[in-house]
């Protein structure tokens, strides 16, 4: 096992620090609001652009505009940025559809010197896997509630 | 603007929500992202988000809640199309835009930028 250089220790020690409670709660409630709302507020921005363009409805316009925004998380994140987001804006960050892209990027990139296949292609889904599971299981037993018992 | 305003007001609620469940509860954001998906399919199963949709945009339709929705919602359609085996098929067919863009551009962006540090 090779051993961490100092600039791994640093990153360890900070992840530490910035995983201990350190902020009032009513600050990071107002945070995850701002920052969760300014990116609805983009995604609205991609959905009216997306409906004028292609003559859209708003129902028809929802799938592109939420690949737009899943590849705009992926690309902030693999620049860099969408960590440091994530960082003061906490849930606000990571619950829009982004956040799920910063989910797939984030531990793609961390474990690129694994290889493609049991590094980047196996990571990607740490997050995004446990999501598209339950997803899909909850979605069934709705969907198969509401056909057979409900409406 | 109106439309601005709503999906701000209504995408930063639900994110605040989250935010409280991550200080109060022993959950890691992974966990709640499961839940709140996993909210967002009963919540749709229940005929609640569609109206939410219909009033915030892109407030509610960002939000990971939104995905459980799309399932369900995708489900709904196929069934009414194909039949019960629209329970296996719509719920991916519905999300398959944002799966298929996940997916390639997280292989993308994974090999194309290095981690700094």
């Amino acid at each position: 096992m090779p051993k961490a250089t100092g600039r791994e220790t640093a990153a360890y020690q900070r992840m530490i620090v910035a995983s201990k409670p350190k902020r009032p709660l009513a600050e990071n409630l107002v945070w995850a609001f701002v920052v969760g709302g300014a990116i609805c507020l983009v995604g609205q921005g991609v959905k009216n652009i997306i409906m004028k363009a292609e003559g859209l409805t708003p129902t028809e316009a929802g799938p592109p505009t939420v690949g737009v925004m899943i590849f705009l998380g992926a690309l902030f994140t693999g620049l860099g940025v969408y960590d440091r987001l994530a960082r003061f804006g906490g849930m606000g960050a990571n619950l829009p559809i982004t956040g799920f892209a910063n989910a797939i990027v984030a531990p793609a990139m961390e474990y690129q010197r694994e290889g493609l296949v049991l590094g980047v292609s196996a990571r990607m889904f740490t997050v995004a896997g446990p999501v598209i599971v339950h997803a899909v299981v909850v979605a069934v037993i709705v969907g198969t509630l509401s056909h057979f018992v409900g409406k | 603007m109106m439309d601005f305003a709503l999906a701000f007001v209504v995408g930063g609620l639900m994110c605040m929500l989250a935010q409280l469940a991550l200080d109060l509860t022993e959950m890691n954001p992974a966990m709640l992202m499961v839940v709140f998906v996993s909210l967002g399919a009963v919540a749709s199963g229940l005929g609640l988000y569609a109206p939410l949709v219909e009033i915030a945009g892109a407030g509610a339709s960002i939000p990971l809640p939104a995905f459980g929705h799309a399932l369900v919602e995708g489900i709904g359609q196929d069934v009414d199309q194909y039949g019960p085996l629209g329970i296996l098929s719509g719920g991916l067919r519905a999300t398959a835009v944002g799966l298929t863009v996940a997916i390639l551009s997280g292989y993308l962006m994974a090999i194309v930028f290095t981690p700094k540090g």
